[in-house]
């Protein structure tokens, strides 16, 4: 038996709040491919329980009148990927889902748990931060909308607050419409693994110049990041080697990846450059440009 | 620790039952006397305790039995029906794909989604795979265990 000491089954979010403001111990539960898993351990960190499981209507996947799409919190990541909205507007969500785990950790988990569980590896990370989603949280005070932009705040950690759930992700028609995306995910096994370094790109073209390029990480430093630096290096220029490179040399502002048994952080800073090149240049033939 | 009154079908078979909320899925049905659902592992690794929930494969061992409440239930043993290996069952034994024999029960339930979910498509030996990704077997080294899901894919 798991060593649960509290449980509690939501009815309601607005009762899912209200248990998780209650109680300073309590921890949302929705797939528990991740909960499960340290409760296994022993670990006495999720010992009282709020589970989500009952709340149908954070399984939505759903576009509205003016294009945003919403990804419902308790969705897993099986049905987000097949999900016929997600595959046309936005396919590198399908693309990074696809990397996590095996079918049936796929088949529980949920992009929810991926991102508010605040790990350096989430592989649904990079796709959120270059389609800046929002996310719909519902707190003690009632509903508020935040960036996924400063959303991670370190190793484990986000801004979600006591009482806090999250609904729904929203991604707006501004960053996805236009885009062209991809998504690489590196690590030692083909499945079943966490990622050495994962990295995504977003890219508008302008004809043949690169109007916009979002460029994530993750395992590249404290939490999944976004490089500005790079970014703006390559900015209204045309993709070739050369620029490639000046944005390379930009990049290093940006990261900071460290030693682990994994992998060493020389290892970790090849892998960025390489995969900033080839993940730039996937994204600019998945919008179509030449390269 | 409070329990919860689930009702489930399992293998056709309808269930009304307390269980404990701690429980997971894998040890109640254990204890019910489904024993094809292996403990292997306990953290979603190995695949040993793959069963299906409403024809979705997920690890009994990551799964709270309380979920498991007004879903149908299938476990490798309502696979074979009146002492008749289904298709899945067949071409494990007929490529030899089973040797220790812990993985298979799990690897028949992923096997036998995997095949309802790709009916009728023409089937690579890196998409059987990738949708095999979750469940180890530490004795064949797969190769037999993928040619009996292709022999399936072949006589269903």
């Amino acid at each position: 038996m798991f060593p649960i000491e509290k449980y509690h089954f939501a009815e309601s979010v607005k009762d899912a709040v209200d248990a998780l403001a209650a109680d300073e111990k309590a921890k949302i539960i929705a797939g528990g491919t991740d909960v499960l898993v340290r409760l296994h351990g022993g670990s006495s960190d999720y010992e009282a329980l709020v589970d989500i499981n009952g709340l149908n209507e954070l399984r939505e996947i759903r576009m509205d009148d003016g294009g945003n799409i919403f990804i419902g919190s308790l969705a897993t990541c099986t049905e987000i990927m097949d999900h016929e909205l997600i595959r046309r507007h936005v396919p590198v969500i399908t693309e990074s889902l696809a990397t996590i785990g095996g079918p049936q950790v796929r088949n529980r988990a949920t992009m929810g748990g991926n991102i508010c569980n605040g790990a350096v590896s989430a592989d649904s990370a990079c796709a959120a931060l270059i389609h800046e989603f929002d996310l719909v949280i519902e707190g003690p005070d009632g509903e508020r909308i935040e960036s996924i932009n400063g959303f991670h705040t370190g190793p484990g950690r986000t801004i979600l607050q006591k009482g806090d759930l999250l609904k729904y992700f929203c991604v707006r028609p501004k960053h996805y419409k236009g885009f062209g995306a991809s998504y690489h995910k590196y690590a030692m096994r083909g499945a079943m693994d966490i990622a050495t370094i994962g990295c995504g790109a977003a890219v508008k073209m302008d004809g043949e110049k690169i109007e916009t390029l979002k460029l994530a990480f993750t395992v590249a430093a404290p939490t999944p990041i976004r490089c500005k630096n790079a970014e703006e290096a390559i900015e209204n220029k045309e993709l070739s080697e050369e620029t490639l490179q000046t944005m390379i040399a930009a990049l290093e502002e940006n990261v900071k990846p460290r030693d682990s048994w994994r992998a060493g952080k020389d290892f970790r800073l090849h892998l960025i450059r390489t995969l900033a090149k080839k993940v730039t240049r996937q994204a600019v033939a998945n919008q179509g440009g030449t390269h | 620790m409070q329990s919860m009154n689930i009702k489930l079908t399992i293998n056709s078979k309808k269930y009304e039952i307390p269980v404990d909320v701690r429980t997971s899925l894998m040890d109640l049905l254990r204890e019910l006397g489904y024993t094809s659902v292996k403990h292997g592992c306990g953290v979603g690794e190995c695949g040993a305790c793959t069963v299906l929930v409403d024809d979705i494969p997920i690890d009994s061992c990551l799964y709270l039995a309380t979920w498991a409440n007004n879903t149908e239930i299938r476990t490798t043993e309502g696979e074979c029906r009146d002492g008749k290996l289904s298709p899945v069952q067949e071409a494990y034994v007929e490529e030899g794909a089973v040797q220790c024999g812990f993985c298979t029960p799990g690897l028949i339930m992923t096997t036998t989604s995997f095949l309802e979910q790709n009916k009728g498509k023409e089937l690579s030996r890196e998409e059987i795979k990738r949708g095999h990704a979750g469940n180890l077997c530490r004795c064949t080294g797969y190769q037999t265990i993928i040619n009996a899901v292709e022999t399936a894919s072949k006589n269903e």
